[in-house]
């Protein structure tokens, strides 16, 4: 049976047990449902429960457990040569695959019979040409130790499906009759299905904590094999970035760290001030009917998704860049560069500071504003001397957040700074972020053994790392130094 | 006191009326325009920008909705098309696109004989330049489909090449067609007699050609298994921790999770997707099903943030209330409380999902940016196949020198804002008419 008929079979005997469950509860009280505990619905989902979970468990286990099985056991028989270290012991198990879902598919079609797949040899057939008619290409002979394997990789999954479904079916089956004989008028039904629901609800929520244990997990794990192939200190110390595929690269993080900080050096010149004074105008100066305006349409900006400002950094703003600064001034020719990917990057940041700014701007109690106006300072003396000190922690906290989101934005870079990693100081040159390396290092042909491919997980752990502290560092500011105003 | 004022009238008088203002006074109000200034221009800077970047990309990328197309008769000869003259389909089938490209071409330059227009400085090769290469494929299919055209005259109205296109859009000219090896200054001369005598045209084209269908569909797949993946765990998680969580170490964590998860860089979620779905699970690379994995786990918690603050905008009235009558905790929440969050709990998924709608660097990394030109196959096998997404497909286009692709990027992005408008109208919609003040 195939597992999607399995789902089926489950489901069917899922709502069987509820009917009867329900049925039954009812049956106990004589058809009066003011006798019982719960409600009869809770009695039939605690039926259905009952055959749900210990059958799907049984079958996402096996489903995970038996390739793991089947592929221990095929490999110990097989001859030491073919599975000498873990990199052709994996080719060898894809091609007894390959060739076990080749003899299935020639079943299927009719070019074989079951029997004739399980006594198949390769000194009577030509297996490939034989696999080739029926849709399945290989890319050499067939050895007699991969056939014979293969077969028996196809009974021993067989035999593995066969079992599959005896026992989730026997188990659905116990759990239909173990929820039926649990309906009883005075069954806590509704406490134990409010159980299930309850852990459902936690499961959902952990699942932040995977993927975040995912995340360091799958960097920790693939950093360390990069630092197994190159050494840490060259990695951190170098000020050489020169990957090269055929070997001898040298692969040093202080250009691509200069690259992010400069470009978002440049991003935070432009964003800060544009941000903070948007804010402060929207926030002490603007009409309502100015503010109900401009405050969605400076929004608009964050809603526009990164990759059309890497093509306005590309089309617009890199050209007039070059052709009205850099090449008058003399400081290069180069339509990327680090003032392009800067000023977008600004620009995306804009309504982030003025909306985090202008929270801020507003929680500060008019009280302190009275004050100031009543001794006589005007407006601006106001927000200068009394509004921007009582908001600052709360300003700086949302800059950092700024320049977090800054050092990890990735497609304006990879569109608008260009890809040389240099150590330079003219803004109007290309350089480039670890993002755009991460990008250049993982898209393409990737081999996983080498180093040129396993220091992206390098760079991106070091940009977690960083991005993460910078987090922390501002929501720790903002609780230190926030002030309590009752 | 009065003796006192009156005693020294000039005492403590000010020197000037109030009315007028000190220097001091002055200045302390040009600082207050100049600083209401600030703000001012701070706004128009960043709307300008905001205007500049949607105009150059209406400017840019509306014309790649336009098509240049040729139209002009063509007998369709058996000689050449169906050499054994039986109107076999596999027989037929043999004559190859070059086959086809040389009919389009020979009947070209037969109708411009006809009308006599004058081709002197292009070749007859150059000629048959004019006519776009895609053209003969599909003349080929089409011929194949429907035996009966073969011996007919058809009025053939085929794509024009790709720089004739660009001739007639301004992008090509006949300055830069000098530099240009894929064109001739006499070809787009003879362009310019062609749209006189009306072969040429242009015409409104749904991008066939320009092929965002493949990418469409590829995005539609991931938001739906994001949509399906990413809402009930949100939900769920939001009401755990809203409504039952307790307050110790673990509901800390998990809080504290979410709150750094949303600030994570999006490529981290790329590398995340690449290590664990595709090497550790084994999935196929760049399939749809993969994408949606990576970008449910990233918009989690945006949806989380906003299913929590809907649930908590409900009053704590209304679940005393049915506490009151009798209601479980959980019957509570499912039957009152979720009901009355859920236009919040709407709006909040829809704005998460248009940010997801436009995500694109975890894309990459998961190998989406490969050329796809099939369509993938129906769900649930679709999920599987390789597919591209549409902002990966503006990033790609762009990534290619040709400013004809550039063109075809902006047009994809004009598609992306329309989406990306939509949801936002639909969200801002569902709040002011749902939307309930306690």
């Amino acid at each position: 049976m195939s597992v999607l008929m399995i789902l089926a079979a489950i489901l069917v005997l899922a709502v069987a047990a509820y009917v009867l469950s329900r049925q039954r509860v009812l049956a106990s009280t004589g058809g009066n449902p003011r006798f019982l505990h719960s409600l009869p619905g809770y009695y039939g989902w605690y039926g259905a429960l009952s055959v749900l979970i210990p059958a799907l468990g049984a079958l996402v286990i096996w489903l995970i457990v038996q390739p793991m099985v089947i592929e221990n056991r095929i490999s110990t028989n097989l001859p030491a040569a073919l599975t000498a270290d873990a990199t052709q012991a994996e080719l060898t198990m894809a091609d007894i695959r390959r060739v076990a879902g080749g003899l299935d598919a020639a079943i299927g079609q009719g070019a074989l019979t079951e029997d004739a797949a399980s006594t198949l040899s390769t000194g009577s057939t030509n297996i490939r040409d034989l696999l080739a008619s029926v849709g399945v290409a290989l890319a050499e002979d067939v050895s007699p130790e991969i056939l014979s394997a293969a077969q028996d990789y196809r009974e021993i999954s067989h035999w593995g499906a066969a079992g599959r479904t005896a026992l989730v079916i026997v188990l659905a089956a116990l759990g239909l009759f173990w929820g039926v004989t649990r309906a009883h008028k005075d069954f806590r039904a509704r406490n134990r299905v409010e159980q299930v629901i309850l852990a459902l609800l936690i499961a959902a929520s952990s699942i932040a904590i995977l993927t975040t244990v995912g995340i360091i997990w799958s960097m920790v794990s693939e950093t360390f094999d990069f630092f197994t192939k190159y050494p840490f200190q060259d990695f951190f110390f170098s000020l050489t970035w020169s990957p090269n595929f055929r070997g001898g690269s040298e692969l040093g993080i202080l250009p691509l760290i200069w690259g992010t900080l400069y470009i978002t050096l440049v991003s935070m010149l432009v964003a800060v001030p544009i941000g903070l004074f948007a804010a402060i105008y929207l926030a002490e100066y603007a009409s309502k009917r100015t503010r109900a305006w401009v405050k969605p349409l400076i929004e608009i900006i964050a809603g526009i998704p990164t990759v059309v400002f890497g093509i306005f950094a590309l089309v617009t703003v890199g050209p007039a860049l070059r052709d009205w600064f850099a090449e008058p001034m003399g400081l290069g020719n180069s339509g990327s560069s680090v003032m392009t990917a800067g000023i977008v990057i600004g620009i995306l940041n804009i309504p982030f500071i003025s909306s985090l700014s202008d929270d801020i701007i507003n929680a500060v109690p008019q009280s302190l504003r009275d004050g100031s106006l009543g001794l006589g300072a005007t407006k601006s003396e106001t927000v200068k001397q009394v509004v921007l000190p009582a908001a600052l922690p709360g300003i700086v906290g949302a800059i950092l957040m700024a320049a977090s989101r800054a050092i990890g934005e990735t497609m304006i870079v990879v569109m608008g700074a260009g890809a040389a990693a240099k150590l330079s100081l003219n803004p109007f040159e290309a350089m480039t972020t670890m993002t755009v390396k991460i990008v250049g290092q993982l898209t393409g042909d990737t081999d996983f053994a080498a180093p040129e491919t396993l220091v992206a997980f390098a760079l991106g752990m070091t940009l977690f790392v960083i991005t993460l502290g910078l987090n922390i560092f501002a929501l720790w500011i903002v609780r230190k130094y926030r002030e309590q105003y009752e | 006191m009065t003796d006192l004022s009156a005693a020294d009238p000039g005492f403590g008088r000010p020197k000037r009326s109030i009315l007028t203002a000190s220097d001091r006074m002055r200045r302390r109000n040009a600082a207050e325009t100049r600083f209401k200034l600030y703000g001012v221009i701070a706004i128009t800077i960043s709307l300008t920008m905001l205007a500049i970047m949607l105009f150059t990309i209406f400017r840019d990328g509306v014309s790649s909705f336009y098509q240049a197309r040729l139209a002009f008769p063509m007998e369709l000869s058996a000689e050449t098309l169906d050499p054994k003259g039986n109107r076999n389909r596999d027989e037929m089938a043999k004559v190859t696109t070059i086959g086809y490209q040389k009919v389009l071409a020979a009947a070209f330059k037969a109708e411009l004989d006809r009308r006599g227009i004058a081709q002197e400085g292009v070749s007859d090769k150059e000629i048959g330049e004019l006519i776009s290469k895609d053209a003969a494929g599909q003349l080929r299919a089409e011929v194949l489909a429907n035996p009966a055209l073969i011996g007919t005259t058809i009025d053939a109205s085929v794509l024009a090449a790709g720089r004739i296109d660009g001739y007639l859009k301004g992008r090509v000219t006949l300055e830069t067609a000098e530099r240009d090896s894929n064109v001739t200054p006499d070809q787009l001369r003879l362009a310019e007699q062609l749209r006189a005598a009306g072969m040429l045209t242009s015409s409104w084209n749904w991008g066939e050609a320009a092929g965002l269908g493949v990418a469409l569909l590829g995005s539609a797949y991931m938001m739906l298994m994001v949509l399906v993946m990413c809402v009930p765990v949100g939900v769920a998680a939001s009401i755990y921790l809203e409504e039952f969580a307790p307050k110790n170490r673990w509901t800390d964590a998990i809080e504290v999770n979410i709150s750094n998860l949303a600030a994570v860089p999006s490529i981290v979620f790329g590398i995340l997707g690449l290590a664990i779905f595709i090497n550790f699970a084994g999935l196929p690379q760049s399939s749809s099903i993969v994408g949606a994995l990576v970008i449910s786990l990233m918009t989690l918690p945006t949806i989380i943030i906003a299913t929590r603050a809907a649930i908590r905008a409900v009053p704590p009235s209304i679940r005393d209330a049915a506490l009151g009558v009798g209601a479980s905790k959980m019957q509570t929440v499912f039957h009152h409380v979720l009901p009355l969050a859920m236009p919040g709990i709407l709006t909040g998924t829809i704005l998460g999902l248009a940010s997801a709608l436009g995500e694109t660097a975890p894309l990459l990394l998961i190998g989406m940016v490969a050329f796809v030109d099939n369509y993938p196959s129906a769900p649930p096998e679709g999920f599987l196949d390789p597919a591209t997404a549409l902002p990966v497909q503006v990033y790609s286009w762009a990534s290619r020198a040709d400013p004809a692709f550039i063109e075809r990027s902006n047009g994809a992005i004009i598609v992306l804002l329309v989406f990306l408008v939509v949801m936002n109208v639909a969200a801002i919609l569902l709040r002011r008419r749902f939307e309930r003040r306690w």
